[in-house]
């Protein structure tokens, strides 16, 4: 019995290591990064290597917004991911009903095509998207940004999955009383497909969010920057101030970690389920 | 068609156009137009020339396309094989009966959220030659690493961090795939005295196949695309030695104004991606080993 007992405080001592070392590995840059948004410039390389300095620049958070317009790069992500989100949402709910719940010619055919849209990376496609905002007059724009984010195949095919699993007698009963589609769309059916839209929110706000390429095509003036364009130009300079940097970095993530940490499960699922379907 | 019929489908009509126009516009429309942009001449500011296969014949001789496409297949061949085999045995780990794991999973799932150029910021001054590794690796006797300075640790350095921001991504994915594995067979090789390696080797690894074929094809599509991490971290240096394909593209497009040029890297790259895509689909149903 004894082996048996060995055996298994081995095994234990083993998945305990494991997940915390990757824990660690998971957390040390994150808390190195805070750590340093806390430092005087002395402090940043200084030896021995101190994770959390004695002294709080707390002022290091104030000292980014007087260096760079870093007020104006935050409202500018929040605005285009807010409304690449919107539209994501909205078109994607009106398409999946659609295709889950109206008869029409053609049905299944269009469903395929906007599936093998899927497998258009956007960066294949940047030179041409570039040339059509240039036509449309919206280089360096934020309206640039959002149109080129807010239509994805994926939270179509997303609702309509969801859309299957809604009761038809919910519908039916509607019918009953006098409610045309639009009305069904908007008070029937909606509301109840908040699980399938908070997912298909979040999967949009990290696309949206963290995206860098695409600004990095489409905007040209300081104003117009988002957060990912600020941090990479910040970090540009040779002799980088990385504790005001860090500073920057932690305000930039703190939104989708805050938002990752009170709607963890909707995380999980929507990357689990985009992960085995898609 | 019966009233009724006629009235459903322009109903239809009415809620697929949003979507159908942006997709028109920024999705199927360019799509085509790569294409033809590709077969064309086109500094920007004039008007481009028909050039037929000129762009993709220049490609084969340019050895700037070549060493780009080395680099994100090493990139692509290196990171997936690594991310992969860790994605797996983390979960697996985790998806044991231990204490507290949903908060490992939780923090080892966090740098998911963050943006890749915020990860590269953060990573450089750990990698810089005063950073956090080297001091790390002086504290135990070893001799530091010219890690994102040097054209042989430069593009291990992109992938060490490549993976350290996406083990918990694919992590999920192999834990959703685990989760579907029946119980049973578990509690049956034990009785039969099966060790948990035995049982890795012949319940875990052969049940979750398909999940791996997966992970594997999307982590490779993924991975072709590298952009955000090279740029910000490396620039594509020292000496080309992490530049990649969609850096290239950008740079033909954006730096040397060669739209034509620049859509036709892009359009291999849509071959790739493409055939993968293709491979996956093929593949997947057969790929069962029960």
């Amino acid at each position: 019995m004894d082996s048996l007992a060995i055996r298994k405080f081995g095994s234990a001592l083993l998945l305990y290591s494991v997940a915390i070392l990757f824990t660690l590995i998971a957390l040390v840059p994150l808390a190195w990064a805070f750590g340093t948004s806390l430092k005087t410039y002395g402090e940043v390389f200084a030896r021995p290597y101190a994770f959390i300095p004695l002294e709080l620049q707390w002022d290091n958070y104030a000292a980014i917004f007087r260096a760079v317009p870093f007020a104006r790069y935050f409202v500018n992500t929040v605005l285009v991911s807010a409304f690449a989100c919107l539209f994501t949402l909205i078109t994607s709910a009106m398409s999946g009903y659609a295709f889950a719940r109206l008869k029409f010619p053609g049905r299944e055919t269009i469903f395929m095509l906007y599936l093998a849209l899927l497998i258009i990376p956007p960066q294949v496609i940047l030179i041409p998207n570039f040339i059509v905002m240039r036509e449309l007059g919206l280089l360096d724009t934020l309206t640039a940004l959002v149109l080129t984010r807010s239509f994805w195949p994926l939270g179509v095919f997303l609702l309509r999955q969801f859309f299957f699993g809604v009761p038809r007698e919910l519908e039916e009963a509607a019918i009953m009383d006098g409610y045309g589609y639009a009305r069904r769309f908007l008070f029937i059916i909606l509301p109840l497909a908040k699980p399938a839209l908070v997912t298909l929110f979040i999967l949009t706000l990290l696309l949206v969010w963290n995206d860098f390429l695409y600004p990095l095509v489409f905007i040209q003036s300081d104003a117009n920057r988002t957060l990912t364009l600020g941090l990479s130009i910040l970090q540009g300079d040779l002799d980088v101030q990385w504790n005001l940097v860090m500073a920057a970095v932690v305000l930039a993530i703190s939104p989708l970690v805050v938002i990752y940490l009170s709607l963890q499960r909707f995380f999980i699922e929507g990357i689990a389920l985009s992960g085995t379907k898609g | 068609m019966t009233r009724q019929a006629r009235i459903e489908f322009f109903a239809a009509i009415l809620f697929l156009l949003p979507n159908f126009i942006g997709f028109a516009m920024f999705l199927i429309g360019p799509a085509i137009g790569s294409f033809f942009i590709a077969l064309s001449e086109w500094r920007l500011l004039d008007e481009p020339t028909f050039v037929g296969l000129q762009n993709f014949r220049d490609l084969l001789g340019d050895s700037r396309f070549w060493t780009t496409l080395r680099n994100t297949a090493y990139f692509v061949f290196v990171r997936v094989p690594a991310n992969t085999v860790i994605s797996l045995l983390l979960a697996v780990f985790l998806n044991q009966k231990i204490k507290g794991r949903n908060v490992y999973r939780g923090i080892i799932f966090l740098p998911v959220v963050i943006s890749i150029v915020a990860v590269a910021v953060m990573w450089r001054p750990l990698v810089e030659s005063r950073g956090l590794l080297n001091y790390t690796l002086a504290a135990v006797g070893l001799s530091p690493i010219p890690w994102i300075t040097s054209t042989r640790y430069a593009m291990p350095t992109i992938i060490m961090i490549a993976v350290w921001k996406d083990i918990g991504y694919f992590m999920v994915i192999f834990l959703a795939g685990l989760q579907a594995i029946p119980s049973m067979y578990y509690e049956s090789a034990r009785i039969d005295g099966a060790s948990a390696v035995q049982q890795f080797r012949h319940i875990t690894l052969p049940l979750v196949s398909p999940t791996t074929f997966f992970v594997v094809v999307v982590m490779m599509i993924f991975s072709f695309q590298i952009f955000d991490l090279t740029t910000v971290l490396t620039g594509g240096g020292p000496r080309n030695a992490t530049n990649t394909l969609v850096m290239y593209i950008y740079q033909s497009g954006f730096q040397n104004f060669r739209m034509g040029y620049g859509s036709a890297i892009a359009f291999v790259l849509f071959l790739i991606v493409f055939s993968l895509t293709v491979v996956q689909k093929q593949l997947s149903s057969r790929w069962v080993h029960y």
